[in-house]
This record gives C-alpha cells, structure tokens and sequence, in this order.
C-alpha cells in the first residue's frame, strides 16, 4: 500500500484531541501521576510505584466503605427502577393530567444536591421536621444522628425521593413511544395486563431502562453532596461512602498519593460495572437464536 | 362463522359532537357475509380503519350497534369477539420465537399445549412458516412478519373474520403480488370472512368479490368490482375508480338528446326519460376507455381540440378540450391519436347520467 503524501488532514481531529486532553486525559494522568509518588510538601516527592494501590486496597475502612457502597447501589436500582416502572405506567396518558404529573415528579431533580441534604435533615429532625416528628409520637423511635438504621432509612428515602422520577421520565418516555397498535393487538390476541407488559412494554422499554440503570448505577456509586450534608457519613461510619471517604483522605488529611490511587480503583470499578450492565441490557432477552 | 351487521352505526371522536363534520363515521347500515371477500376503499382519512376498529371492537361506536350473526356485541371487547385484525406495520412479540408468537392468542384463552402444538404447526403450514418457526420474530423481512401477525388471527379456530388495515403498505412491490395472492388462496381454502382496508384501489379490486367505496365517513357504493366500474352510484365512486378517472360534463336534457353548450349528444331512451325527470344539477359520466376518439367526423360525433397526448406502454392517455370542458380518453396503443382535432363519440350505453352529483338508474 501508498503512504499518503499528504497528511494535512490530521490536523482536522486536532480540536477534539485538545478537548479531550484537557476535559479527561490530563486530569486522569495528573491523578496516576500522584497515585506512584509519596508528596511531602511542594517539590519534596519520592516515586513508589504500586506501594499506594497495595496499601489501599488492603485498608479495612476502604474496604468497608466500599461494601457499603455495593450495597447502597444494589438497593438504589432494586426499589428505583421497578418503582419507576410503576409510576410510569400508573401515570395519565392525556389531558392536563400529563404535564401536572411531570412537573410535579421534576420538582426533585432541579434541586441543588446540597440543599436535598438539608431538606431532609430538616425534615426528619426529631424536635422541629415533620417526618421526625410524627413518626416519633407515633411511639417509634427515630433519629437519623444516632441510629445508624435510622441514618440508612432516611440516606435511602432520600435517594429514592430524589432520583426515582429521573427513572419515571426515562420509562413513561419509552412507554409513549410504543404505537397503539401493539396495545390493539394484544387485546384481540387475548392478553393479560401482565403479558402486555412482560412481552411489549418492557422489550420496547429496553432501551429507556438501559439508559435508566446506567445512570443510576454510575450517579449512586459516585453519592457525596446529599448523605454528607445529611449525616456527614456517620452515625460513625455507618453512612460513609466511597467518596466521602475519599474526601476525608484527600483534603482531611491530605494525602494525596492514596487518595490518587483509591481515585483510580474507584473508577476502573465504575467503570467495570457499567460495562457488565450495558452488556448484559444489551443481550437480554435476545434468546439463543 | 359469522355474518357482520352495523345497524345505524356512527362514530365521532370528539366527545361532544354537534355537527355533522364531528363525526369520522357519519351513518353506516351495512352487512357483511359469511364467508366473503370485502375491501373498504377509500382515501386517507374517510373513515375505514374507524370502521375497522368498530367491526373488531376495538372502538366502541358513539351511535348504532353491531351485530355478529344476529347476536349485539356492541359492548363486548376485542377479545369476547371471534374476530382477528393484522394491522399497517406488523406487530410483534420481538421477545419471542415464531412458534410463540403464533401460540400467544391460544395460549392466552387458556388451550392445551398439545393443540396449541397442532395448530400453529397446521397455520404455519398454510402460511409456509414452517422453516422459520424457531428463528426469533424481530430479525425477519417484514413479509414474514406480516405472516406472523396473519398467523395469529389464524390459529384460533373461532375465528370468523379477519380484518386488515392495509396489511401491504410496508411490503416491496414484488412481494405485495405474492402476498396478496397467498391471503386469497387462504380465503379460499379456510372461507372466513375477510375485510381488507385499502386506499389502493388495484389490490381492492384485484382482492375482493364485493368493495365498498367509503368517503367522508360514508359508504357510497357496494358492488362488484365490474359494478363499481361501470355504473358507479356518485361521482366520486367515479373519480376514485380508474385510472383516469369518469370524465363528467354538465348538461341539459331536450328530448332524447344532452346538450354540452351547442353540442349535442345521443342518449338511450331510458336515460334520457331519467333525465328529464330529474331535478338538480345534470351531468354525463363516461369511462375514458369508452370514449371513441375519431380522425375524422363520424355519425354522432362531436368535436374537440387535442391538448396532451400521454404514452403509457400499453395505451395512451389523450387530453382534450370539448366545447371549454376538460375531457380524457384512454386509447389502445395500436390506434393512432388525432394531432389537433379529434372527433369524440359517446356510445350510448356507456353514457351515465348524473343528477346532484348521484347516478340516475
């Protein structure tokens, strides 16, 4: 084969690799940098290469966030996405019904992050919030500060409250689009509620629920601002997630060679994950043929 | 088996209709046979998939009842009715196999497996499926699919009708020949009642023994396709029929003879009697294919000026001015078309007349 002469061309991807560099690659590579040294003070640095990924993946309290994290992830996507369904197709399909039930289910969502954690402190405060307040004259005890069940009730409740509609809206979007005539069919073709919605609606909402799990399996993995405003990670730990222990090493106490490779690991699990999701979305059902 | 009936049926889809443009179905009183082959033709927007969905109950009409076999099934649901629709684009359960696709409406009413085994075998058979049977339903040529959906009206042997909302429209050209062919093999050997909603006027009439011609959310005429075609009950039947269409110009009646202007035409003697004691507005209706296009003056003929002539392949289309009136003829290709003056005799038997719009007879 002939070399192109002319290789001009390349310069035209330039911009894109520009963007790139600065939105991704330096950022990333300035963490693996930090993540192979021990800094002491600016220009005081001493190379150690995996000593840190060693060092953190055998610490308890990491590992112990990180369970804690699985588990608030496996909880977020077991009650939102079936949830979500279920708002989704109990919600009206025409007149003033429509928009009154989508602006209602936005309102969560155009909230700032932090401000949800102080609505909820707020609000399930024992002496003042209304939550707190009535679920304790109802003679049970409840205090979010104390307990950590109490903390993990009220983080989940939140979370739920919070992001469930993002899964409303993406399903009720994928519901919309399936054309009557699948719905007139099955009627003629005798089918139960149920096998129209195990054998049109979610197939056809296979693409919205892809979209749905993705995002919330990245955006709860990744949970900071709401559980630190609210609990601040603890009754002790109880609340600690990955990424408000992350904080903790990085700016508390500044170490910034474990929190680099800590960054790292957390990534490559995100990372992995939403592969394994998008993978197996994306075969589901498909059968053997 | 069933004969259809719609009993003063109308529909409307606003929920407080008042005047008569509200209603997509203004008044239908209409039956159906056991056993036939119908088409609804029409164009978009007259009316047919709306009476479609009333006949399977998929609407429930504003007015009127429906009738399977003398028994009201008006408030009865899609799937109470023993009937079955395949619809524009083909539905599909994308999930699953062909197999159960086809064994989906049995298996919802509750059949035994081994039926459901021996009638999906017995329809994919006749819908030659057979190969397929295990393949999953969402990779297939849309044909195929159209057969699956087919298929599933098939399987359930109380089916008594068949309905089709344009089945084809999504289907390649060779294919349609195909695919139209096997639906009446089908209607042949099972005699269920088959109505097919078209706005294709050569599958209509290719498809069915008896088309109903609907417009504006009425049926204006129900006949045979060689009815429609030659004594179609209102000018519209005539426009929507052929192609070209019935040329009709406005006339007065003096005697046994119509006049367009100064020009005089022959009609038969029953015609004209109609004629004469018609009211409203007078018009002849003729086919262009039994317009006699003359070189030259012949006995009756009267003339008029050639303004296109269009080669077709097997005829030619001519376009003409008679006496300020646009005119069309569709000759053999063998016959030479006159350049600039033709002379055009109407042979009397084929010569309709028309009063408001309505065919006299």
């Amino acid at each position: 084969m002939e070399k192109w002469e002319n290789n001009k061309a390349w310069f035209l991807v330039l911009p894109v690799f520009i963007i790139v560099a600065f939105s991704a690659i330096i950022p990333l590579m300035t963490v693996v940098n930090y993540s192979l040294q021990d800094i002491w003070g600016p220009g005081q640095q001493v190379f150690v290469g995996i000593e840190w990924f060693e060092e953190m993946l055998a610490n308890e309290r990491l590992q112990d966030a990180l369970w804690r994290q699985f588990l608030f992830s496996g909880l977020v996507l077991l009650i939102e996405i079936p949830l979500g369904i279920l708002i989704a197709l109990a919600m009206p399909k025409r007149g003033w019904g429509v928009s009154a039930s989508l602006v209602t289910l936005a309102v969560p969502l155009l909230i700032p992050w932090n401000v949800i954690g102080t609505i909820w402190i707020i609000f399930t405060r024992p002496d003042i919030g209304l939550f707190g307040v009535t679920i304790n004259s109802l003679g049970i005890a409840f205090d979010h500060t104390a307990r950590p069940l109490d903390a993990w009730i009220t983080t989940m409740l939140m979370e739920v409250w919070h992001w469930t509609p993002l899964v409303v809206l993406l399903a009720y979007a994928g519901l919309r689009a399936i054309p009557e005539a699948y719905y007139q069919a099955a009627r003629i073709d005798g089918a139960s509620v149920w096998a129209t919605f195990r054998y049109i609606q979610l197939p056809k909402m296979r693409g919205v629920l892809t979209i749905a799990v993705l995002l919330r399996w990245m955006d709860s993995f990744l949970i900071y601002a709401e559980p630190f405003a609210l609990t601040g990670g603890g009754p002790g730990n109880a609340t600690t997630f990955l990424s408000i222990y992350l904080v903790k090493i990085a700016t508390g106490q500044f170490d910034l060679g474990p929190a680099a490779a800590f960054s790292l690991i957390y990534f490559l699990i995100i990372l992995l994950f939403s592969f394994i999701f998008y993978q197996a979305l994306l075969n589901v059902g498909k059968g053997d043929k | 088996m069933a004969q259809i009936e719609l009993l003063d049926v109308a529909h409307s889809y606003s929920d407080s209709p008042t005047k008569k443009s509200d209603f997509a179905l203004k008044h239908i009183h209409d039956r159906w046979q056991d056993g036939g082959a119908y088409a609804l033709l029409g164009p978009s927007g007259c009316g047919k998939t709306t009476l479609l969905n009333i006949i399977s109950g998929l609407l429930t009409p504003s007015q009127g009842r429906v009738s399977y076999d003398g028994r009201d099934v008006t408030a009865l649901p899609p799937e109470k009715r023993n009937i079955a629709q395949v619809f524009q684009f083909p539905v599909l359960y994308d999930t699953m196999s062909v197999y159960d696709n086809l064994a989906f409406p049995l298996r919802n009413r509750g059949t035994c497996e081994s039926d459901v085994q021996r009638r999906v075998l017995e329809v994919a058979d006749i819908l030659d499926l057979s190969p397929l049977l295990k393949k999953r339903a969402a990779g297939l040529a849309a044909d195929a699919k159209q057969k699956i959906s087919l298929g599933r009206g098939l399987v359930r042997n109380d089916v008594a009708a068949i309905l089709f909302d344009e089945p084809l429209t999504v289907i390649d050209p060779q294919l349609k020949w195909d695919l139209r062919r096997k639906l009446k093999e089908i209607h042949e050997q099972l005699k269920l009642t088959f109505i097919y909603v078209t706005h294709d006027q050569v599958e209509a009439l290719t498809f069915a023994d008896q088309v109903m011609v609907m417009y504006e959310g009425e049926l204006f005429q129900t006949g045979t396709p060689q009815a429609l075609f030659e004594n179609p009950s209102h000018k519209f039947v005539g426009y929507f029929i052929g192609s070209p269409g019935m040329n009709f110009l406005p006339v007065t009646i003096d005697g046994n003879t119509a006049f367009i202007n100064e020009l005089s035409i022959k009609l038969d003697d029953k015609t004209a009697d109609l004629g004469r004691n018609a009211s409203g507005k007078l018009e002849i209706g003729i086919r262009p294919m039994y317009l006699e296009v003359h070189p030259v003056s012949v006995n009756g003929s009267v003339p008029a000026t050639v303004r296109a002539v269009e080669d077709q392949g097997s005829f030619k289309i001519m376009t003409m001015n008679l006496s300020g009136h646009m005119i069309r003829a569709k000759i053999p290709e063998g016959n030479p078309a006159p350049q600039n003056n033709a002379w055009l005799r109407f042979p009397a038997q084929w010569t309709k007349l028309f009063a408001d719009e309505r065919l006299l007879n």
